[in-house]
């Protein structure tokens, strides 16, 4: 048996799934199919409540933004102004550019009733007559199954005017984006949707107030959109009761890097961190038996644990796939949910690199707005470009926490926290390995560090 | 603004205002004055939506108001940020904005050139003065500076995009004083730039007052060009009767001897202009006779341009004749002598920046 492998039981239980339930089914995507699979029957029961219901039913579930910061939902909807004779908007951010979350593409590219369904019932629930899909420019090929399901949603009565003699009408626009991570923030999407740059606005105004051309505006994530109907479905007592504590309903995870079984996985929180990337359900266990040596759990910006703080959280608990467990510890000793884009890195994996990878990221995708963003997020990938190269000194480190402190928290927008978070949480746990790329920057160009003592597990002192 | 509207209480460093609600923290804070002030670089009290992007006019509320005493997470923006009643706000008196503000300072510096010597801003740049009040005195920026290529806007202004702080003044400016926007930010992230995409004039009427407007040298006026350093000018007041309907011709001259080197809007004790002024009246009337002068501006002791000593200034008188008796005898006549000294040319009215060329006798 190859050194790590790790051979574990669980009690085989199929976890909750609601959105993706009908996966299995072929043709899914196509409206007679859909329909035949009991689709927008959460429309038709939706059309027979008012909209407030809606809203309340919602509350009821719990439900929590899915595109990251994990806003709830029905709180958000309720914050929408309403003033006489101005038109509101629901605008469905689509612009999944996280790196290495891929959840939105799966549910738009293979579930696009679902999400048109979640549009409809959500747009009637806000009154907005027009809606609009942001899409990432990158997913150049799902703009044309939206439209294509978009006009089967037109000629059988779900879009349009007076849909299903309701008097509700509805248009749902798709729009996409030119290839800006940044307009994945809600306010440089709307400044985007209205032909302008994508710069974060300044808030407030919020978007609920003052949004696209100045109207009420409410935007929500693709799947926070698809959990509607499952809510409208069941009630949203019953979506509630899925999950644990805050985190309720089930979570669309996108799994990237060394897994057996990469893709998209519907798990219902209450299952562990180990579990989820151990068992044969989900992810399968790590390839050629490696051993697990860090993991960011929820999209590129959230903070990077090692594998011993991944399965484990600081007071010794098992960390389980939700929202509160993830976050246990905060930034010290634990993650984020997310955007639930689940990074697993093996032994083999250079956590210098991948975080100077993830500096150029932000360095790039920063829109220039703000000087620490704009300024902090080059100079950071320089000092890591540096290190990962053999050419860093040992102030550099100190240099790198320096920085990504103070661009964290004193940006516009969250991308200069987005920025920041990876590499502190990089320093902050894996120091050692950044010391050792510095004081042997000869073999650290031939070999990697390893896992060290990643894995290992932490001493917890009783007081903690 | 209604008369019932309220007015709030707002506390900035344990100094208390009143204030009508709306206004913003920045601006109670410059009603206060003195060190209380927060610097700012993007924002512009006369430029609708400016501000809250160079960040260091950060502030930390301590106190959210007296309904809601929560403090504010993350320090805010003081120019975007409107004050409530019974706000406390910490600047100065907060370790957190001193150091963050230092932190924007050497990011505000990361990139822009040390060419102080050879721009024509140094002296009324402010950034130089930022950086003497928050920065450190030396960056830990170990890498190349970010760069540009040169871009031609014109006649009349000069853009360095290298020194740049993307304080989105001078888009406001354009959009809010032009009718129509010549140039905008093109690129993202640290490759964003001012530019006027296939190379167009900026050449609006108005458009000069991008120059004032600007807290660098980026943007510079091209028949100033190299003149004179700021500081060996000396500003006066001058006012004319300019026909534009927009300007009303009350300008600041910036002269040395009688000969006029810049005419600029008139400026306030924040370094913001008071009234924008054409570019006629900026770029053409370069005479002591176009102008009605008001007489010497008043500029703040602590500013390099000052030290020009102007006002008041009585000339000492020569003392020699009396104690020799007689005129001194000029050995020679540096006027004769220099190639490049010749009194009846005026160096303002030089294109460009003196050359030896210039004082070129034809012989």
């Amino acid at each position: 048996m190859p050194q790590g492998f790790r051979l574990l039981t669980f009690d085989i239980k199929m976890g909750v799934k609601v959105l993706l339930d009908n996966d299995h089914i072929e043709g899914i995507r196509y409206y007679d199919t859909y329909r035949k699979h009991g689709g927008y029957r959460a429309a038709e029961k939706a059309f027979k409540m008012a909209p407030a219901d809606i809203v309340e039913e919602v509350k009821k579930s719990g439900l929590r933004g899915r595109g990251g910061a994990g806003f709830p939902t029905g709180m958000k909807w309720s914050f929408l102004a309403k003033p006489e004779g101005v038109p509101r908007h629901l605008v469905c951010n689509a612009d999944e550019s996280e790196p290495g979350t891929f959840k939105d593409r799966y549910l738009m590219e293979f579930h696009p009733h679902l999400f048109i369904e979640g549009l409809l019932i959500s747009s009637f629930a806000l009154g907005s007559n027009t809606t609009y899909v942001y899409i990432r420019g990158e997913y150049a090929w799902i703009p044309d199954i939206l439209e294509q399901a978009i006009t089967e949603a037109k000629n059988n009565g779900w879009l349009g005017k007076n849909i299903q003699g309701t008097g509700f009408d509805c248009e749902i626009y798709v729009h996409r984006g030119a290839g800006a991570y940044i307009c994945g923030e809600e306010t440089a999407l709307i400044e985007s949707l209205e032909g302008k740059r994508g710069n974060p606005r300044m808030k407030p105004p919020f978007p609920a107030i003052q949004g696209v051309w100045m109207r009420p505006t409410v935007v929500n994530n693709v799947e926070t959109i698809a959990a509607v109907v499952p809510i409208i479905n069941m009630g949203g007592d019953e979506y509630a009761k899925i999950g644990m504590g805050k985190s309720t309903g089930t979570k669309l995870l996108s799994v990237c890097g060394n897994v057996n079984k990469p893709g998209v996985y519907e798990i219902d929180m209450t299952i562990s961190v180990e579990e989820f990337i151990y068992s044969d359900e989900y992810c399968g266990g790590i390839p050629k038996g490696k051993r697990l040596k860090a993991c960011i759990p929820g999209g590129s910006s959230v903070p990077i644990i090692p594998a011993n703080l991944l399965l484990k959280t600081a007071k010794g608990e098992t960390r389980m796939m939700n929202y509160e467990s993830l976050s246990d510890g905060g930034f010290a000793s634990g993650s984020m949910m997310g955007s639930g884009g689940f990074i697993v890195l093996d032994e083999d994996q250079c956590v210098v690199r991948h975080t100077m990878t993830l500096a150029r990221f932000y360095n790039h995708e920063s829109c220039g707005q703000c000087s620490p963003c704009r300024e902090g997020t080059g100079w950071m990938y320089k000092i890591l470009k540096n290190i990962e190269y053999g050419k860093g000194k040992m102030s550099d480190i100190d240099l790198l926490w320096d920085i990504q402190r103070r661009i964290e928290g004193n940006t516009i927008c969250p991308l200069g926290d987005a920025a920041a978070w990876p590499v502190a949480a990089a320093i902050r746990h894996f120091r050692d390995e950044f010391e050792w790329h510095i004081l042997n920057p000869d073999e650290s160009q031939r070999r990697n560090f390893g896992l060290a003592h990643y894995a290992d597990p932490i001493h917890i002192p009783a007081s903690a | 603004m209604s008369e019932q509207a309220p007015n709030f209480k707002v506390t900035i460093d344990n100094i208390s205002i009143e204030v009508p609600a709306g206004t913003t923290i920045l601006n109670a804070a410059r009603m206060i004055g003195g060190e209380v002030t927060p610097p700012a670089m993007c924002y512009y009290s006369k430029l609708k939506d400016s501000g809250g992007k160079c960040r260091t006019c950060l502030v930390e509320v301590s106190k959210g108001s007296e309904k809601d005493p929560r403090p504010m997470p993350k320090l805010m923006a003081s120019c975007r940020t409107t004050v409530m009643d019974g706000m406390e706000v910490k600047n100065i008196t907060s370790e957190k904005v001193v150091d963050a503000r230092k932190g924007v300072v050497e990011f505000l510096l990361l990139n822009h050139p040390l060419d102080c010597p050879v721009c024509d801003q140094a002296g009324e740049c402010d950034l130089q003065n930022l950086s003497y009040e928050h920065g450190s005195e030396a960056t830990r920026y170990e890498f190349k500076r970010r760069t540009f290529e040169k871009e031609d806007i014109g006649p009349y202004i000069s853009l360095h995009m290298t020194r740049c702080i993307m304080c989105f003044r001078c888009v406001y400016t354009a959009d809010q004083l032009t009718d129509k926007r010549e140039h905008g930010i093109l690129e993202r992230g640290d490759h964003a730039q001012i530019s006027t995409m296939l190379n167009k004039a900026l050449d609006h009427d108005f458009i000069g007052n991008v120059i004032d407007v600007c807290p660098v040298g980026a943007l510079t006026d091209k028949t100033f060009r190299f003149k004179n350093r700021v500081w060996f000018t000396k500003p006066v007041d001058a006012h004319r009767d300019c026909k534009h309907e927009k300007c009303n011709g009350k300008v600041r001259l910036w002269m040395r001897g009688e000969e006029v080197f810049r005419v600029t809007a008139r400026k306030d004790q924040f370094g913001e202009v008071e009234e924008f002024i054409c570019n006629e009246c900026r770029f053409d009337k370069k005479e002591t006779k176009d102008w009605v002068i008001e007489g010497p501006s008043l500029i703040q002791r602590s500013s390099v341009i000052s030290q020009g000593h102007y006002v008041g200034t009585k000339k000492t008188p020569i003392l020699i004749n009396t104690v020799i008796g007689k005129e001194p005898k000029h050995l020679l006549d540096i006027h004769s002598i220099s190639d490049v000294n010749r009194p009846e040319i005026d160096l303002s009215k030089i294109e460009g920046p003196a050359h030896s060329d210039d004082f070129k006798v034809s012989k």
